[in-house]
């Protein structure tokens, strides 16, 4: 859909499930969304408050569903609102994950698994082996492990939490080590923290293996007009939010090191 | 003689096409002002940077409206002492001239803010004295004559490259505002910056952009620019860069032959993207071409002749 007849539009909250104590997952009747493809978002207005990217988490016949952290002012707030009350929503926006075959593995890192259930969904079917790396602070934290595991290859899911209440006690890229060098992957996906994402980045090119990542950047318009998301030449909003191996080793120096603050200073990711 | 018939020059800027990104869209790095130039643009102008950092508005700061955009960015921008980094950089990879837009609350503000930009590397300015959204300058300058002059000709004094002043739709009488402003000094004008504007939801009877109000670009704006370039190419002699819903290469040659020296191209970036300078730039030489002239320059103002 051309940008310009994209516009704002307003529609109620049809349902809030509560993922963990600090996570919702918010369906919405809106029948472009309901066309997004994997790794594309949408920009949520909260009506008075603010207008926030969302990675889309499912979309199926007229429905989306987001997947949202209470992080700020505006998540906080979108946390208080019930099914029925009004939301904005412009989009979906931005590219998608290219969608791989054979042997993929996905790593995860807190709301960063919606998306990736999202693509999950869509290549349970097409894989010869879906593997899943995913990762919390704790284990009331932990996300969608009862939807990862209904489409992943059996023993596929690989849990990591930072305390070690649930799973291997250490950092979700922690196992990736191993794994990559106990199985020619064809594809490794990744969404989460930027730091994470560079870690990944450089394991996958030291094992020569292709590898796609979305990012998270301040955004404002999300049309690619403010340049605020911008990491190197490209604007996440646009030209991503989903990169690839030759795109994110153009922008090494940036990323997982500086990122855009509000003002347009450089900052520290 | 130059054999690029679409090169063309303003106010000592020699430009290699006459197109430009206008302010406010990308902006904020060296490198993504590189990709716009890789798109085609003939020159770039900077987001506005003032004296000091600020943070823009909350969102939402970009509405989409029937053929174009209502924005309030609120002037986000590092301040211009983080900023010159930026410059300098952009000035080494930049195979464009580098226009650094500036706004302040004061004439002092502006000649201090200009004075760094063209230290750190700007080849010429282009003062922001018309953004619709932000108070106490931006537009607030602009539409008083007495501190309008003053702003440019601080301005004037204190920097040795082309000063442009970038002019607002809102006011009673924009050839006033022209006059003032050369007078003043200013060695050439944009025209045009946003048209006021605002958006409500009728669903939440809010208004949209968090800061209510906001400026209206993209193709709506279209015919009120040129109607304004058109005005101006009569009442002043001083280069006139055409601005405002910009997207087609027709669009641009509408703008020339209105009597504009040159283009800038924003919202198009955003509804189109960064490769439209290229797409635009093809336009206007096949144009020329087809209508047998050898330059763009050839072009501008001749819409006058009837």
């Amino acid at each position: 859909m051309h940008t310009a007849l994209n516009t704002l539009r307003t529609t109620p909250i049809l349902s809030v499930k509560t993922e963990s104590p600090t996570v919702k997952t918010y369906t919405l009747k809106d029948k472009l969304c309901a066309k997004a493809k994997p790794g594309q978002f949408l920009m949520l207005w909260i009506p008075g408050v603010d207008e926030i990217p969302l990675s889309v988490m499912y979309a199926e016949n007229d429905r989306v569903s987001v997947t949202v952290k209470a992080v700020g002012d505006a998540t906080r707030h979108l946390h208080s609102m019930k099914p029925g009350e009004t939301v904005g929503v412009r989009g979906p926006f931005g590219n998608c994950f290219t969608e791989a075959s054979g042997k993929i593995l996905m790593v995860g890192g807190g709301t960063g698994t919606a998306p990736l259930l999202f693509l999950a969904r869509r290549l349970a079917t097409k894989a010869q082996r879906l593997s899943f790396v995913v990762g919390a602070k704790t284990k009331t934290e932990l996300l969608f492990l009862k939807e990862l595991n209904a489409v992943c290859t059996e023993q596929g899911v690989i849990t990591t939490t930072e305390d070690g209440t649930y799973g291997l006690q250490c950092l979700v890229t922690e196992p990736l080590g191993k794994l990559l060098a106990a199985t020619k992957f064809d594809m490794v996906y990744t969404c989460g923290p930027e730091l994470m994402v560079s870690k990944i980045f450089n394991l996958t090119e030291q094992h020569g293996i292709s590898f796609e990542a979305s990012l998270e950047r301040l955004m404002r318009c999300g049309i690619g007009l403010c340049g605020s998301c911008v990491i190197g030449k490209y604007r996440v909003c646009r030209d991503g939010p989903v990169f690839n191996a030759a795109q994110l080793s153009e922008v090494k120096s940036e990323l997982g090191i500086s990122k855009l603050g509000f003002d347009g200073e450089r900052i520290p990711v | 003689m130059s054999r690029n018939p679409l090169s063309t020059s303003f106010a000592g800027l020699k430009l290699r096409n006459p197109t430009a990104l206008a302010s406010g869209i990308l902006g904020y790095t060296a490198e993504s002002l590189q990709r716009v130039v890789e798109g085609g643009a003939g020159a770039v102008v900077t987001k506005s940077v003032g004296a000091a950092p600020r943070m823009g508005y909350a969102n939402p700061t970009v509405v989409q409206a029937n053929c174009g955009l209502v924005n309030a960015m609120g002037l986000p921008n590092p301040g211009i002492d983080e900023f010159v980094e930026e410059i300098a950089h952009a000035k080494i990879i930049l195979q464009a001239p580098l226009i650094v837009s500036v706004f302040g609350y004061s004439a002092e503000e502006y000649a201090l803010v200009a004075e760094k930009a063209v230290a750190a590397g700007a080849e010429a300015l282009e003062l922001n004295v018309s953004c619709p959204h932000v108070k106490q300058t931006g537009s607030e300058i602009g539409q008083n004559p007495r501190i309008l002059a003053e702003v440019v000709a601080k301005v004037k004094g204190a920097v040795q490259v082309p000063v442009i002043v970038k002019l607002s739709p809102n006011v009673t009488d924009m050839a006033e505002t022209a006059r003032v402003a050369v007078k003043a000094g200013a060695d050439a004008l944009t025209a045009i910056n946003t048209v006021k504007a605002m958006a409500i939801d009728v669903d939440t009877t809010l208004p949209v952009l968090s800061n209510t109000r906001g400026g209206l670009s993209g193709p709506a704006i279209k015919p009120i620019a040129l109607r304004c370039v058109y005005d101006l190419y009569e009442t002043v002699e001083t280069p006139i860069i055409g601005c405002g819903g910009i997207t087609t290469w027709k669009d641009a040659v509408e703008f020339f032959l209105a009597g504009a020296i040159a283009v800038q191209v924003g919202t198009a970036v955003a509804l189109e993207n960064p490769n439209v300078f290229h797409a635009i730039n093809r336009g206007v030489k096949a144009y020329l071409k087809k209508k047998g002239y050898g330059s763009v320059k050839e072009i501008v103002g001749i819409a006058h002749r009837a």
